[in-house]
């Protein structure tokens, strides 16, 4: 909340709620604005490692629009891209080093997708969109409205990939426990390669558009 | 020889950065609406990728990774600086990208014409920052190796930017079920061109 503002607005009003929550539905980063898809397929194989990247993504994007909306006044617009390159990519070392020391397999695992934190086009995105050009309390909120949208789609196919690919949740062996590999059940190979990622997610879209048929575009 | 060969044949076909990675797909759906545009665009990935895996390779081994600083004085060797990794390549890569365009625009403004637009785009591109961390994550030796696993990866990505640019251009006269239309059916297609690139994967190099 910056101080200089005549009329003080409540913390949660109507406009900024509407900032946390479209970004989930309407305004989804990765099924309607189509930012960020880059990394959300590839670290989805099993459900921790998507959940620590929600986190990560929804950190970055929420403290990434904060600083620029601060320091949105004094940035000259011609270099513009390489400040906020380097606001983003300070704290995406943070976020791998903080990952490295308590999360190592799970580091690991997301391996090269933590720095490509950095060009996660979301972030950029919004920094364009909306942090230049607002005060930081929205941009804060707007940052994590947009990691959230991100982080969901993330986890749901996080968790139909492991479920079928692996028989899995959260490394709980869900299918073994309930003994349908008696009844000659297999685990689905395919879904853990990387194109079921893809097909996963155009079936998220698809019933997505159908619930929600004003998204839908026209045949160009 | 024959090693630059394999790295070149592999980061065509079965590291590609599309379907096997996901590298760069925000600009691959939104530039792969015409050929001839997606085509631009991935000569222009080519071009950066061909220039800034060798410099960052230059500046992973003689900077940044442990005992690389030797080369200043033997008290130096013990720093270990690759936690800048990440801010040095995406400087490399966003000075490389400003800089040329100002050549190409400078000696080639016919060239400049069909790239111009694309190169301020590159520099977020996904592709090209992952390229960077890719090499210094697979330890490649030599400059001559790095420089043919970038020129590699950008053909793969190439192709596979004009293969779906194709299929778009076809598709716009079948009858897609309304909500899959435009972008849902794009992934799925890629999603298909993804298994069907997966018969790469069992080729030994």
């Amino acid at each position: 909340m910056s101080a200089d503002t005549p009329k003080k607005e409540a913390l949660f009003s109507a406009k900024n709620r509407r900032l946390l929550f479209n970004p989930l539905n309407k305004e989804n980063p990765i099924t309607v604005q189509v930012l960020g898809i880059c990394s959300a397929l590839a670290v989805t194989v099993k459900l921790e490692p998507a959940v620590v990247m929600a986190i990560s993504v929804t950190l970055v994007t929420a403290f990434s629009n904060l600083s620029i909306s601060l320091l949105r006044n004094t940035i000259p617009p011609r270099i513009r891209i390489i400040v906020q390159l380097v606001v983003i990519a300070m704290l995406v070392i943070l976020v791998d080093e903080v990952l490295k020391a308590f999360y190592y397999d799970v580091s690991k695992q997301l391996s090269v997708f933590v720095g490509l934190i950095i060009t996660n086009c979301i972030i950029m995105g919004r920094l364009e969109a909306f942090a230049m050009g607002n005060k930081p309390w929205p941009s804060f909120l707007d940052g994590i409205g947009n990691g959230v949208g991100y982080g969901w789609i993330l986890i749901v196919v996080g968790l139909f990939r492991e479920f079928f690919g692996s028989g899995t949740i959260w490394n709980f062996p869900v299918m073994e426990k309930l003994g349908v590999y008696n009844f000659g059940y297999k685990d689905n190979g395919l879904m853990i390669l990387p194109p079921m990622a893809l097909i996963l997610v155009g079936v998220i879209i698809w019933i997505q558009r159908a619930r929600n048929r004003e998204l839908i575009e026209e045949n160009k | 020889m024959q090693e630059l060969v394999n790295i070149f044949v592999k980061s065509i076909f079965i590291e590609n950065m599309i379907f096997a990675y996901f590298l760069g797909m925000c600009s691959y759906l939104a530039v792969s609406k015409t050929v001839k545009t997606s085509m631009g665009l991935g000569i222009a990935v080519i071009f950066v990728l061909g220039i800034t895996v060798p410099i960052d390779f230059l500046i992973n081994k003689y900077l940044l990774s442990e005992g690389a600083l030797a080369w200043i004085s033997p008290s130096w060797a013990e720093l270990d600086l690759s936690f800048l990794s990440f801010i040095m390549f995406i400087a490399v890569i966003a000075s490389m990208v400003q800089l040329v365009e100002m050549v190409v625009e400078k000696f080639s403004p016919a060239l400049y014409n069909s790239l111009g637009i694309f190169l301020p785009l590159i520099a977020v591109n996904c592709a090209i920052l992952g390229g960077s961390l890719f090499m210094q994550e697979r330890e490649y030796e030599t400059l001559a190796e790095a420089t043919v696993f970038g020129l590699g990866s950008g053909v793969g990505w190439l192709l596979a930017i004009v293969a779906i640019a194709a299929i778009r251009e076809k598709i716009r006269y079948s009858q897609i079920p309304a909500p899959l239309r435009g972008l849902g059916i794009t992934f799925i297609i890629t999603g298909l061109m993804g298994i069907a690139f997966m018969a790469f994967m069992g080729i030994e190099l």
